[in-house]
């Protein structure tokens, strides 16, 4: 189980705009009648997006009269999936994988390339910069190890110095480009591929 | 090897585009009335002659979970659940599906439910694909836009809706009771079996779940057969498989191929080969994390498929092999697996929460080699006490990895960690030392 403690400075309240409000509607009818419920996690997605990446416990307690149900529901939801931010972090939130499959091709460089270009501690927001990191599990995109995830997007087939490029990149507030940094295709194994390969010249 | 022509994922690497007119040129959606009109019979026969095994890592036959749906729709509706929550380390097969072969995955859905009498599917992605969710959003919003689901979908006189439910982050999810659980928005804990979701599932009712490359088959099962299917590979493991190679190769890679093949063809043609040859390889994990490594000398026959790879006292999982070379510490590569599973774990069950970060704390110790001796066989008998004693098979998986570690490489933990509490001389120590550590015959 991993720990989460909610943040110190708290925000007094917490509202959908009309975004937020029209896409929590149309998420609360994907579901049966008096089982809105079953959006909360869509929701506090929702209000973490709306609040810099994060979900203050003004949002929680908003959800919880949203959809009807106990506060304390919707904290243990919180609370338990690691998506959801319960303090600050930077506009640009990043992710290094660090489970086996990329430990074994280097996760530990790129690791290392976080702390000397943004902070010595894991999710840690320095004010003057925009983006802060933290170690997580497996992201699921072993074949292309090492990898991070940079808010939505997946950063794949990286060492150490790509990840500094990328990094700069970041502080320079620019969107580097996502996929493989290595300059292959998707999934296929690079310059050995001995499939599909009717399809490849197609 | 398998030929292209057998390959049921053509677009694995997209050289053809994902969108609905391409999909429909490799033979999506062609004749799904046709498919339909044959009926639930003769759908469940044709998958049960094919002898397909779900893909989401445990093997249950997919017509027989089938048939476990009542047979009359009562006073509660039917559900049919994709779970698309891929969080075992090594594995990445169903993301290159949500991504690349989306309309596959819409088609099963439609045919499942019609098999199984349900109306709603709901797909479960984990929330890290957020994109590659919002690329089956595009084509679930091509397939209702054709008609291909929805009201009467595909002409089939069958009413379909499809919806994307993200998931946040927690590996346990994809544990089947614990993803209905946070489809019902709460925290994902696994529920006690029985009763089986079959009969109470999400929200009570009958429920059918299916990991995604199960779901993404069975159209071309139904189109080319059954027979077809199971003339590939060997009796009970047949069919095609997507395998993803990761670590220690040239070249990691998602490759469809056909169930039983040898795992040194896998790595050494798909993959490429072990970095610094094969005579480099230390061990691989043939299943995702959760099943034991094998090491090199078993390597050179293995064929990967469910049996043979249980007759090693291993399993095949999801089919995620991770290749590890001689270069890397692999107590470490365990500690670190015990260690995501420490994170990982839900802390409904006490053997499984304290226990998974009791396996983390002592692998931890071993790799720096401050680990006693006598510890190593304390190790092996607290995953024996993790295994089995909890709720879901998440006990199994946290305990596995470490015991298949200690089958296989437990004199490289002993000559790592020779600590011995034991004073074995009389150093004539004052009575304040305890006790019991003084070796009484020295």
């Amino acid at each position: 189980m991993s720990l989460k403690r909610p943040a110190k400075n708290q925000p007094e309240n917490f509202e959908f705009d009309s975004t937020s409000l029209e896409a929590a509607n149309s998420i609360i009818s994907k579901y049966p009648k008096g089982k809105q419920q079953s959006a909360v996690m869509a929701l506090l997605y929702i209000a973490q997006k709306q609040n810099n990446n994060w979900i203050p416990l003004a949002a929680m307690k908003y959800i919880a009269k949203f959809l009807d149900m106990p506060y304390i529901k919707v904290y243990e939801v919180a609370t338990f999936y690691s998506m959801y931010n319960l303090s600050p972090v930077g506009k640009y939130f990043i992710q290094v994988c660090t489970t086996t499959p990329c430990m074994i091709r280097g996760a530990n460089k790129l690791v290392e390339a976080c702390k000397e270009k943004i902070s010595e501690n894991e999710s840690e927001l320095l004010s003057n910069k925009n983006c802060s990191w933290m170690e997580v599990e497996c992201l699921g995109a072993c074949v292309n190890a090492p990898m991070m995830q940079i808010n939505d997007d997946y950063y794949e087939d990286l060492d150490k110095e790509k990840t500094l490029s990328i990094l700069d990149k970041i502080l320079k507030d620019e969107t580097p480009k996502p996929g493989s940094y290595r300059g292959r295709v998707n999934n296929e194994p690079e310059n050995n591929r001995k499939t599909l390969l009717d399809f490849k010249n197609a | 090897m398998l030929e292209d022509k057998d390959r049921i994922f053509q677009n694995l690497y997209n050289d053809l585009g994902s969108d609905i007119e391409s999909s429909q040129k490799r033979g999506d959606w062609v004749n799904t009335k046709e498919l339909t009109s044959k009926g639930r019979e003769w759908i469940i026969n044709e998958i049960k002659d094919s002898q397909l095994r779900g893909r989401g890592g445990a093997g249950f036959p997919t017509g027989l979970k089938w048939s476990f749906a009542p047979k009359e729709v009562g006073s509660r509706p039917h559900y049919l659940v994709i779970n698309g929550d891929e969080s075992e380390p090594g594995t990445c097969k169903d993301r290159d599906i949500l991504r690349f072969e989306p309309h596959k995955l819409i088609e099963g859905c439609l045919i499942a439910s019609y098999a199984v009498q349900a109306h709603v599917c709901y797909i479960y992605i984990r929330g890290e694909y957020f994109k590659d969710g919002q690329k089956l959003q595009a084509a679930i919003d091509e397939a209702y836009e054709k008609k291909l689901i929805g009201k009467n979908a595909a002409g089939t006189g069958w009413d379909l809706d499809i919806y994307i439910h993200y998931g946040a982050g927690a590996y346990i999810c994809g544990e089947e009771t614990a993803l209905l659980e946070s489809i019902e928005g709460k925290k994902g804990q696994p529920r006690l079996k029985p009763p089986f979701p079959a009969l109470i599932g999400l929200y009570g009712c009958p429920t059918i779940i299916n990991n995604v490359e199960t779901i993404a088959v069975v159209p071309t099962i139904l189109r080319r057969g059954g027979k077809w299917f199971s003339s590939l590979g060997r009796e009970k493991n047949t069919g095609t498989k997507i395998f993803c190679i990761s670590g220690n190769v040239n070249n990691p890679c998602n490759v469809e191929e056909e169930m039983s093949i040898p795992l040194k063809e896998l790595i050494e043609v798909h993959a490429g080969g072990v970095i610094g040859g094969w005579d480099n390889l230390q061990a691989v994990i043939p299943g995702g994390s959760s099943m034991p490594l094998i090491p090199k000398e078993k390597c050179e026959t293995l064929t990967m498929d469910f049996d043979s790879l249980v007759a090693e006292k291993s399993g095949l999982g999801t089919a995620g092999v991770v290749v590890i070379n001689k270069d890397q510490d692999i107590i470490r590569c365990m500690a670190r697996i015990a260690r995501f599973y420490k994170h990982e774990s839900c802390g409904q069950c006490t053997p499984c929460r304290e226990g998974s970060g009791w396996m983390w704390r002592m692998l931890e110790r071993m790799a720096k080699g401050e680990a006693s001796k006598d510890e190593i066989d304390m190790l092996g008998d607290v995953t024996k006490q993790i295994e089995g004693h909890t709720i879901c098979a998440f006990g199994e998986g946290s305990s596995w990895p470490v015991q298949g570690l200690l089958r296989h490489f437990k004199e490289e933990i002993k000559n790592r960690n020779k600590f011995d509490p034991i004073v074995k001389e009389n150093k004539n120590i004052p009575y304040l030392v305890d006790q019991h550590l003084l070796d009484k015959n020295a």
